[in-house]
C-alpha cells in the first residue's frame, strides 16, 4: 500500500520537473560523438580508402547485414569491390566498428534515415564512403602492416627495420 | 598400450608416438608448429613444452618439448603447468615480435595456424617496442604468392618441399634471426606439389594466388566434400564457393586416398568452373534464335528421339550416374564409351585383369607403405602426380625402416631418421620411355620403347615364376631384370605399377603376370593401374564398344540421333574420324559444361553442371567408387547435372511422368541393375536422406556472414535457402553442427582450430584414419585363393625403323589435362607444343635443340621445334600429349619426321 502510494507521489510531482520532450524533427536532438548511428566507411589521411576488405566486420555483424568482396589494385593494396549494409537488418550495435582493425568502419551520430521503402535502406559502397577520416585522423593502415602495397616500400614502415641482405651472415 | 599421466589423470595411450600425438589423440589443446603428422618432429620451435616429472612424488619436474619424448610406461607429465603455460605463451611472444600487423591483408587469417596457437597460449598484447624485421618477397609463379614478412621459422616448408616432395628450388637461406625461405632467385615453383606449401605453413607465408583473385575467408565459403577431377587418382577435396563462384580447392584429409597433400593440377585446376567459357543456355543451332528455354529444348529433343535410334557416348569425366542415365535412356546395345579403340581396348585389359580378383589393387596407402615398387611404363608424375608423391614416400619410408631395424629410435624422430639415412633409399625401378623426375629415388632405371619395357616386363615375371616363358633381351637389360625380379622377390609388400599412358597392351599384361608371380603368402602384392581421366575407370568397367562401333554404325545406318555426354570426341579420335562421325549421324545431341569442338558440331547443345554445380560418382583407377557433392546450386537454373536432363528426356521418351523424384544414388541402384559389375555402388555413400538427430549436414560454417545483405541488391526480402533433394547437406549454416561421418565432412573446424589443423580432431590418431571412416566403396573384389593364370603371349622386340619414328604421348601435369588447361595459372605453365627425340636420332637428321620438323599424322603436317634427349630410346618420338589447341594424335603409331629446310 505504501509503495502505491510512493509511486503515485513520485509521478505527481514529475509534473514540475522541467519537459524532456522537444519538439522533433524542429528541434534537432543532441548527440554524443560516440553515439552509434548511421554505418560510414572512412579514408585514410592520404585520401585512399580504409577499408581493406578482411571480412571481419561481416563476420562479427550478428545480423548478418555485410556483405563485401575484396579486391586489389595493381599495387597489390585491398580494397572491397562492393560493399553492402542491409539498414533494414542493422541493429547499430558497433560491432563492425570494434571489429574493424583500419578504423575504416564507423558508427557516426546521424540516427535520420527513415525511408517508405525498404528497399532504399540497401546501401552499397557508394553511399557508404566518405571523404573524411572520422574519428580516428592520421591513422593509415597501410603504414604500419607489413605488407606493401603501393604506400611505403617493406621496411619503410613506422616500425619496421630495412630488409634482410639475405645474402648476408652477419649478426 | 602403456599408462601415462596427464595432470594426475590416467590415460591409455599407444606406444610408438611422442608426447605430443599422445596429448592430441587425447583431445587435449596443445599448441605446436614445426611437427606435422606427415613430416615428424624435429623440436624446432618449442612451443609444444610440457612439464615431465620423474615419479608422482616429484614436484618440481622439468619441461622438455612434447614432440621430442617417447611415451613411457608411468610418464607423468603436465600440460598445464604455470612454468609450461608461461613457456608456450612466451615462446609466441618472441615470435610474435617480428610478426607483421597484416592479418586484414593476409590470406591465411581466419584458417590460420599462428593466429589459433596465439589464441591458444593466450598471448594477447604487444611488450616488444622495438623494430621488426622485414624482407623482400619472390615471385614463385601464377600459383603461389609469396609474403616472408610473416614468416615464423618453423622449417616446415622446407621440410615439405624439400623432404617430403623431393622439392629442390626450395630452401632456406641467411643465418641467425633472419633466415630467409625461398628460391634462390626468382621464378616459378618447379615442383608439382608446391601447392601444399599454402597448407603446411602454419602461417600467411606461401597462400594460394588463385584464391588471391577473389578472396573470400574460410568461414565465408560454402563448401562440400568433393572428389578432385583432374585424374584418375580420385584425391578427395574440398571445394569452396562464394557468391557464385567457386573460390578454391582445400585438401580433404583421407588416409586410404590422398592424405594430408593434393598435386598442383588438382588445386589450382578448379578455375574452369568459372570460365567465360562456360555453355550457360540450351541451344538449337540453324534457328532465328538460337538460345532457347527448357520447355523448347525439351519439345525438340522429343522430336529428335521419336523415329530415330538413339546412341549414346560416354565420357570418362562424366560420373557414373551421368553415364548409367544415359545408357539407361538409348539402351545397353547403343550406349558407346567415348574413347578411341585403341585405348578401349587396354583399358578393357585393365578392367578384365582387375575384376579376375587375382591381385589386389593398390591404395595410395599401400604405396607409401611398399617396401619394393616397380613402375612399368606408366609415367606416373605426370599422369597421377599424387601417386608417384607416395612412391616416393615408399622409397624413403622403406630406407627409414631399414635403418631403424634394431635400433630404439622412435620413427617420428625426423630429422635423426634421415642423418642415418643419409642417401640410402628403398627399392624403385622405374621402367618408362622418356626421363621422369622419379629417376633420382629410383634404384634401378631402364628407359626403352613401350614393347621393349613390357619385354622387360615378362622377363621380370619369367624369372619369379617359371610359366611365364623366356624373352630373349640384351644382357644390359637381361642384368636389369635380374635386379628388379630379385628386389621384388625380397620384398614383403611389392607394389607394381603400370598404366593406358603409353598405350600399349602388352604392359598390362607384363605387369599382371609380375604380380600374380609375386602373389605367394610370403608377399603381399599389390597392383595399380592408371588410367587417363577421373572416372575411366567408371567408363571402362561399363564393357561398352568403343566410339569407332558408333561412327561404323553411323554411316551403316540412316536416322541415327547421337546423344553426346561431356566428352571433347576431338581430344579423344582423331579429328578426321570425329568429322566422320558428325557428318553420317542425322542430329547430335551435346551435354557439356565448356565450349569445345565437340560442341560445336552440337545440334543440339545442352549446358552441364560441373563436378561443383552437381552431385556424382567417381570410380578411381583402383575401382574405388567416391562420390563428390553439389557445392553451388548455380543462380543460372540452365546448368544442372547431365543425368537430371537425361532422365528428363527419359521420361519425355517414355511419355511417363516419373511417380518420384531421382536422387543420384536412384541412379546407382539402376546403374547396378543394368551392370552387375557395378553391384555395391549404390551404398557407397549416405543417402540424400541421411540425418543426424532429425538434422541435415551444413555445408556453411557456423560463423558464415552476410545472409541479409548478398542478395540485398536485388530484393530486400530475403529469399528462402534453396534446398538441396539429392544430398544430407543444407546451403545454410542451419543443421547438424558435430562431427558428420567420413564421407560427409564438408570442412574441418573444432572450437580453437580454425585451420586445416583441425584434421586432427577428426582422426582416430593424430596422423591416422579418419573417425569411422569409409573411403568409398571397392568394386573389384580380391579372391584369394584362385588358380593363379599367366598371360604368356609376349610381344616382339622394338625394331628401329628407318626415317619412321613410333609416336607416344609425353603428358604434363599441366597442360595434358583438358578441364584444368581453362584455368589461368594452369594454363600459363602448360608448355608448347614440341617433338622429342632421342639425341642420338637427331644427330643423324642434323637436328638440334629448337629446329623445326615436320611431322605428318593422318595426312595433317605439323611443323614442331625439336627437344633433344639423351634418355629417350632411339626410334622413338615423343610429343606432348593434350595441349588445348592440339587434335588428338595417333598415338603408337609411325610417323614421318623431316626436318625444315630453312
Amino acid at each position: 500500500m505504501i509503495s502505491h502510494l510512493r509511486t503515485m507521489w513520485l509521478v505527481f510531482i514529475h509534473l514540475f520537473k522541467k519537459k524532456e520532450t522537444i519538439e522533433y524533427p524542429e528541434e534537432k536532438v543532441q548527440l554524443r560523438p560516440r553515439y552509434r548511428g548511421r554505418i560510414v566507411l572512412t579514408k585514410d589521411p592520404d585520401g585512399g580508402e580504409r577499408c581493406v576488405g578482411c571480412y571481419l566486420c561481416a563476420v562479427a555483424c550478428p545480423v548478418d547485414c555485410i556483405a563485401l568482396q575484396a579486391t586489389e589494385d595493381e599495387n597489390g593494396r585491398r580494397y572491397p569491390d562492393f560493399f553492402r549494409i542491409n539498414f533494414s537488418r542493422c541493429i547499430f550495435c558497433g560491432y563492425c566498428e570494434e571489429a574493424c582493425p583500419t578504423y575504416a568502419i564507423q558508427l557516426i551520430p546521424d540516427f535520420e534515415m527513415a525511408e517508405y521503402n525498404r528497399q532504399n535502406l540497401v546501401f552499397e559502397k557508394e553511399d557508404l564512403l566518405i571523404d573524411s577520416q572520422g574519428k580516428y585522423p592520421g591513422y593509415n593502415f597501410y603504414r604500419v602492416a607489413g605488407l606493401d602495397a603501393g604506400v611505403k616500400k617493406t621496411g619503410e614502415g613506422e616500425n619496421e627495420e630495412p630488409p634482410v641482405d639475405v645474402h648476408s651472415l652477419l649478426p | 598400450m602403456s599408462t601415462i599421466y596427464i595432470d594426475n589423470k590416467q590415460y591409455n595411450v599407444k606406444e610408438g608416438k611422442n608426447l605430443l600425438e599422445a596429448c592430441l589423440g587425447l583431445g587435449i589443446d596443445l599448441p605446436y608448429f614445426c611437427w606435422h603428422p606427415a613430416l615428424g618432429s624435429v623440436g624446432a620451435c618449442r612451443q609444444c613444452a610440457v612439464k615431465v616429472f620423474k615419479d608422482e612424488n616429484d614436484t618440481r619436474g622439468r619441461l622438455v618439448m612434447s614432440c621430442m619424448e617417447n611415451i613411457k610406461d608411468g610418464l607423468h607429465l603436465s600440460v598445464a603447468d604455470k612454468t609450461a603455460k608461461a613457456f608456450r605463451s612466451q615462446v609466441i611472444e618472441w615470435l610474435m615480435t617480428n610478426h607483421p600487423h597484416d592479418c586484414p591483408v593476409c590470406d591465411e587469417g581466419g584458417s590460420c595456424h599462428l593466429q589459433d596457437m596465439t589464441v591458444m597460449t593466450g598471448h594477447d598484447y604487444r611488450r616488444f617496442h622495438y623494430k621488426k624485421r622485414t624482407y623482400t618477397n619472390q615471385y614463385l609463379g601464377p600459383l603461389i604468392h609469396h609474403e616472408m614478412n610473416r614468416c615464423i621459422q618453423c622449417y616446415r616448408c622446407v621440410r615439405y618441399y624439400h623432404d617430403y616432395a623431393g622439392g629442390k628450388d626450395l630452401n632456406v637461406f641467411s643465418a641467425h634471426n633472419h633466415v630467409y625461405f625461398g628460391r634462390e632467385k626468382d621464378g616459378v615453383l618447379e615442383s608439382p606439389f608446391s601447392g601444399n606449401l599454402v597448407e603446411v605453413c602454419p602461417t600467411g607465408v606461401f597462400t594460394d594466388k588463385t584464391l588471391r583473385e577473389h578472396y573470400t575467408r574460410k568461414w565465408d565459403l560454402t563448401t562440400a566434400p568433393s572428389v578432385c577431377n583432374h585424374c584418375s587418382v580420385g584425391c578427395n577435396t574440398i571445394a569452396g564457393e562464394r557468391y557464385g563462384q567457386l573460390r578454391c580447392i582445400t585438401n580433404r584429409f583421407n588416409s586410404e586416398v590422398n592424405g594430408y597433400f593434393l598435386c598442383d593440377r588438382g588445386r589450382f585446376g578448379y578455375e574452369f568452373v568459372n570460365s567465360a567459357n562456360r555453355i550457360t543456355q540450351p541451344i538449337i543451332r540453324n534457328r532465328a534464335v538460337e538460345a532457347v528455354d527448357e520447355v523448347v529444348v525439351m519439345d525438340h529433343l522429343k522430336q529428335l528421339m521419336n523415329n530415330h535410334t538413339v546412341i549414346g557416348i560416354g565420357s570418362a569425366r562424366a560420373s557414373v550416374e551421368s553415364n548409367a542415365a544415359l545408357m539407361q535412356l538409348v539402351g545397353k546395345e547403343n550406349f558407346y564409351q567415348g574413347i578411341s579403340d585403341s585405348l578401349r581396348f587396354i583399358q578393357k585389359r585393365i578392367v578384365e585383369v582387375m575384376q579376375s580378383g587375382k591381385v589386389q589393387p593398390a591404395s595410395l596407402q599401400d604405396i607409401q607403405q611398399a617396401d619394393a615398387i616397380l613402375v612399368l611404363g606408366e609415367d606416373i608424375w605426370n599422369t597421377a602426380p599424387v601417386m608417384a608423391l607416395a612412391v616416393r614416400q615408399g622409397v624413403m619410408k622403406t630406407a627409414a625402416h631399414h635403418v631403424l631395424e634394431n635400433r630404439e629410435l622412435p620413427g617420428w624422430h625426423d630429422a635423426a631418421v634421415r642423418e642415418l639415412v643419409q642417401q640410402e633409399k628403398g627399392f624403385l625401378a622405374n621402367c618408362t620411355i622418356a626421363a621422369s623426375p622419379l629417376d633420382e629415388l629410383s634404384s634401378s632405371t631402364v628407359h626403352l620403347a613401350p614393347d621393349d619395357l613390357a619385354r622387360l616386363g615378362f622377363a621380370i615375371a619369367g624369372r619369379l615364376h617359371t610359366s611365364v616363358p623366356v624373352v630373349q633381351l640384351d644382357s644390359n637389360t637381361q642384368n636389369q631384370a635380374a635386379i628388379i625380379a630379385a628386389a621384388l622377390q625380397q620384398a614383403k609388400r611389392p607394389v607394381i605399377i603400370s598404366g593406358a599412358g603409353c598405350y600399349n597392351e602388352a604392359l598390362i599384361r607384363a605387369a599382371f603376370d609380375i604380380a600374380v608371380a609375386l602373389n605367394t603368402p610370403e608377399h603381399e602384392v599389390r597392383l595399380a593401374y592408371v588410367m587417363p581421366e577421373c572416372n575411366s575407370m567408371g567408363l571402362a568397367m561399363t564393357q561398352s564398344a568403343g566410339f569407332e562401333n558408333a561412327v561404323l554404325r553411323t554411316t551403316r545406318e540412316e536416322n541415327i540421333t547421337a546423344i553426346v555426354l561431356e566428352n571433347d570426341l576431338y581430344r579423344n579420335v582423331p579429328a578426321h574420324i570425329a568429322d566422320l562421325f558428325f557428318n553420317s549421324v542425322q542430329h547430335c545431341i551435346v551435354f557439356d559444361s565448356l565450349n569445345n569442338a565437340t560442341t560445336q558440331n552440337a545440334d543440339v547443345l545442352v549446358p552441364a553442371a560441373t563436378f561443383a554445380e552437381g552431385d556424382g560418382t567417381l570410380v578411381n583407377y583402383e575401382g574405388r567408387a567416391q562420390r563428390f557433392y553439389q557445392v553451388y546450386m548455380p543462380a543460372n537454373k540452365n546448368i544442372r547435372e547431365s543425368w537430371k536432363w537425361l532422365q528428363k528426356m527419359e521420361e519425355i521418351r517414355t511419355a511417363q511422368t516419373a511417380e518420384q523424384v531421382y536422387h543420384p544414388e536412384d541412379l546407382l541402384v539402376m546403374c547396378e541393375r543394368l551392370m552387375p559389375q557395378f553391384a555395391g555402388i549404390a551404398g557407397a555413400v549416405p543417402h540424400h536422406d541421411f540425418r543426424i538427430n532429425g538434422q541435415a549436414l551444413p555445408r556453411a560454417p557456423h560463423r558464415y556472414s552476410g545472409r541479409t545483405a548478398i542478395l540485398a541488391n536485388l530484393a530486400v526480402s530475403e529469399p528462402k535457402p534453396k534446398q538441396d533433394n539429392d544430398s544430407p547437406f543444407t546451403f545454410t549454416m542451419e543443421g547438424y553442427s558435430g562431427m558428420p561421418p567420413s564421407p560427409l565432412i564438408p570442412f574441418f573446424w573444432r572450437p580453437g582450430w580454425n585451420s586445416i589443423q583441425a584434421v586432427n580432431k577428426y582422426q582416430q590418431e593424430p596422423g591416422g584414419a579418419l573417425r569411422n571412416e569409409q573411403a568409398g566403396t571397392l568394386l573389384f573384389e580380391y579372391k584369394r585363393d584362385g588358380e593363379a593364370v599367366y598371360f604368356k603371349d609376349i610381344p616382339e622386340a622394338f625394331m628401329v625403323r628407318k626415317d619412321k619414328w613410333l609416336l607416344f604421348p609425353q603428358y604434363h601435369v599441366f597442360g595434358s589435362e583438358e578441364l584444368s588447361a581453362y584455368s589461368k595459372g594452369v594454363g600459363e605453365l602448360s608448355p608448347e607444343p614440341y617433338l622429342a627425340i632421342s639425341s642420338r636420332d637427331a644427330d643423324q637428321l642434323g637436328l638440334v635443340d629448337g629446329s623445326l620438323v615436320t611431322i605428318k599424322v593422318f595426312e595433317q603436317a605439323y611443323e614442331l621445334p625439336v627437344a633433344t634427349n639423351m634418355l629417350i630410346p632411339n626410334g622413338v618420338a615423343l610429343m606432348p600429349a593434350g595441349l588445348q589447341g592440339m587434335p588428338a594424335m595417333n598415338w603408337n603409331a609411325w610417323v614421318q619426321v623431316m626436318s625444315v629446310k630453312l
